[in-house]
């Protein structure tokens, strides 16, 4: 058994190591400037650190898929704090769907802008009827005179008031089965057939958007894999979504967040931490979250050894959602009186409380993904409507 | 990265559980559970000629000298199976020699333990909560008295290691100490009080840092007999989920309970990390093993626990009944909830041994 990557990787490490040393930070010191981003992104790019699963003419870096070199890149990047090569969300979802289904065109014309963050993408998946039920969609598209006319509506569409284009699920084959009707098309936003209405939530952010399409016009051959075939298209990219490491990270430093927070506040008349109610939920936390660290470890290994995940693979979203939700209730105990104020020292904590509700929403709701671990990891009877598709 | 099993140690589990499956059926666990015999002295020789109580005791005294994740994954296999053994009393008795026993008594009573010819247990527990070394009150010396309670199999045991103030004290059978049962809810692993006076006994050299080791690997073996008894209780809730009908469909179909399950599922199959690191950790991670260890225990055996309750609720009434299986895996539970202190404690320990 051995945690680490082992000492046939420590050459790879030392490299990555030297390459930060070089470019990152800035010599200027100035972490924010999208300029120094940009050259350092492309650096990466040609060392082959970023974009990795990307073609080199489709401005990637085409590397070999290996799980432990790309684990050992994330971890000395995100150490550094160096740009990731992160692309907003919604993008790195249709990066992998154009590699795998779309025309050499298509690649050509989308990803390496997208890479660069000239296309800024936003999801069109949800409607105000189609939620859980994604299948059950209406928004319409036609075929007329070379291009698709689209006609309908979308919603929670994230970050879809600064984008520029999006990819959407829209109903083609009106008198197809339902999930055999839906094309996945691209959409530009940038035009007067579509209106985007920030949506304020409860946070008082505004992360999401209503879409309205109105005799929309996107060109026929925007069309990702086959008409009809679109529901097909979509399920696909989701075995993008890897090992998860990416999400343990953020449950550990939102963890780490929360000693610090304890150690600071007093509670009680002392600090917090000290008060055993509060200790005994934190090493309660600890152990759910150490739990969660080493199946992601065995996880992690069993794809690196070519090896089925099992049952553990539907379960690190809800997992995680359960551990936010129940750390941001202790730091409700904490901040006390803080717990009202939108301007005070604890907002933090306060949006992270509601924040943490949306996780168990947004990309497959709690029970969505209670339906999957029954359904897939515990082989029992798919339910009658066909929820999990 | 490679946090998996070896060949070897999928291949030892592999043999062992058709032996298992063989002698160790649900019938079986019942009439040892229900009957007089103290533990199952057919399965437990098999088990010693596969080898089991000579794990972790080195090549030189006759063992196959492996590590606490090999033992603990046998753990969780006979957790699994509810095995109505002296496994947990006899592996902790035989490690407590393996590292803190002279050179004599290593070689007294090592090779012994290794064949099975002799069973050992340990002697922790003082009653009220008290299970920990800095908790000892039994003075230690050529001659012990005190009373230790909750010893698994004392009454069977040739030879128990009594925790004392002083340190470990090997007390051998006919060194004059009285048992009495306990009547403890899981007959599959029998308790006694032993009551010490004046009963001549021999200190082991082990120092407090050598104890510590042995108290986490005593955690650490919990935590993956609960690991086992619960994912055996998922699985046979699961199944039977599939099959109950009711309305006219499995009740695996609806929802309701399909979500019970998969909270079920939820809790318990993330735990064999932290048991698995746990024990890895105890092997290869000195410095993160005590608090790993606390952490283990803390929460698979509380993880435990609750999917007892949830196979007793999805089974409806047949899962309450004394014929089922059910009640015999929440008395294991229990067993591990509160052997070496509840979890509280640990996770008490945990937030110290933290820095917090």
């Amino acid at each position: 058994m051995q945690l680490g990557f082992g000492p046939e990787f420590d050459d790879f490490r030392q490299e990555v190591l030297a390459f930060l040393l070089e470019h990152w930070p800035p010599a200027d010191g100035n972490l924010r400037s999208k300029e120094h981003e940009r050259t350092f992104t492309l650096a990466a790019i040609d060392r082959g650190y970023l974009h990795r699963s990307v073609p080199k003419r489709f401005g990637g870096s085409e590397q070999a898929p290996d799980i432990a070199r790309a684990e050992i890149i994330r971890e000395e990047f995100t150490k550094a704090r160096a740009p990731s090569g992160r692309i907003a969300s919604t993008g790195k979802l249709v990066v992998p769907t154009l590699l795998e289904w779309g025309t050499e065109e298509q690649c050509a014309y989308f990803i390496e802008k997208t890479l660069t963050g000239e296309f800024v993408w936003a999801q069109g998946f949800s409607e105000p009827n189609a939620g859980s039920d994604l299948a059950s969609l209406r928004t319409k598209g036609e075929l007329l005179d070379g291009q698709w006319v689209i006609n309908g509506q979308k919603i929670w569409s994230t970050g879809a008031h600064k984008a520029t284009h999006m990819f959407a699920l829209v109903r083609t084959e009106p008198d197809a089965k339902k999930h055999d009707g839906i094309s996945y098309l691209l959409i530009d936003l940038r035009q007067p057939g579509v209106t985007i209405r920030p949506l304020a939530q409860m946070t008082r952010q505004k992360e999401f958007s209503e879409v309205f399409f109105d005799d929309a016009k996107t060109p026929a051959d925007w069309i990702v894999g086959e008409r009809g075939k679109g529901w097909y298209v979509t399920r696909s990219t989701l075995k993008h979504e890897r090992s998860g490491i990416g999400g343990l990270t953020w449950s550990l430093s939102m963890f780490r967040d929360l000693v610090k927070l304890a150690r600071l506040v007093d509670y009680n008349g002392k600090p917090a931490i000290e008060c055993p109610r509060i200790r005994e939920e934190l090493a309660a936390i600890e152990g759910q979250l150490m739990s969660l660290t080493y199946s992601t470890y065995r996880a992690t290994s069993h794809i690196v050894h070519d090896r089925d995940t099992g049952m553990f693979s539907t379960m690190p979203k809800l997992y995680m959602t359960n551990l936010a939700q129940r750390i941001s209730k202790v730091a409700r105990d904490i901040v006390g009186d803080g717990f009202l104020d939108m301007s005070g020292e604890h907002l933090k904590w306060i949006e992270r409380f509601m924040i943490s509700l949306s996780m168990s929403i947004a990309g497959g709701t709690s029970n969505i993904q209670r339906n999957l671990i029954a359904e897939r990891s515990l082989g029992l009877p798919r339910d009658a409507r066909g929820a999990v598709q | 990265m490679n946090f998996l099993l070896s060949d070897d140690q999928q291949a030892f589990l592999d043999a062992i559980r058709p032996v298992l499956n063989d002698r160790c059926d649900s019938q079986q666990v019942h009439k040892i559970f229900d009957g007089d015999d103290p533990y199952d002295t057919a399965l437990w020789s098999h088990l010693v000629a596969m080898g089991i109580p000579a794990i972790m005791i080195d090549k030189a005294h006759g063992g196959l000298g492996l590590q606490l994740l090999d033992l603990a994954i046998i753990a969780e296999l006979l957790g699994e199976f509810a095995a109505p053994v002296p496994f947990f009393g006899n592996a902790i008795g035989a490690l407590a020699i393996q590292l803190a026993g002279s050179a004599e008594q290593r070689a007294n009573w090592l090779p012994l333990l290794a064949t099975g010819e002799r069973l050992a247990t340990i002697a922790f527990g003082e009653g009220k909560g008290r299970w920990l070394p800095g908790e000892w009150e039994v003075p230690g010396g050529n001659s012990i008295s005190g009373t230790k309670v909750l010893v698994p199999n004392a009454a069977e045991a040739d030879l128990i290691i009594v925790g004392t103030r002083d340190g470990l004290a090997l007390v051998e059978r006919g060194a004059g100490y009285k048992t009495a049962r306990t009547d403890s809810a899981d007959r599959t692993r029998r308790l006694d009080i032993v009551t010490f006076d004046g009963t001549a006994s021999e200190m082991m050299p082990g120092d407090g840092a050598t104890i510590d080791r042995l108290i986490d690997a005593t955690a650490t073996l919990l935590a993956a007999d609960a690991f086992g008894g619960a994912t055996r209780c998922l699985e046979r809730t699961v199944d039977y989920a599939k099959v109950r009908e009711q309305y006219g469909q499995p009740i695996g179909a609806f929802q309701g309970l399909k979500h019970q399950l998969a909270n079920m599922a939820l809790e318990i199959e993330p735990s064999r990390g932290l048991y698995w690191f746990a024990a890895h950790a105890w092997d290869d991670l000195p410095d993160k093993a005590r608090h790993a260890a606390a952490q283990a225990k803390a929460h698979c055996t509380d993880v435990y626990l609750q999917a007892t309750r949830d196979m007793v609720e999805a089974h409806g009434g047949i899962g309450f009944t004394w014929e089922h299986d059910a009640h015999i895996y929440m008395k294991r539970a229990m067993f591990d909830w509160t052997w070496l202190g509840q979890p509280s404690l640990h996770r008490l320990r945990a937030a110290d041994l933290a820095g917090w």
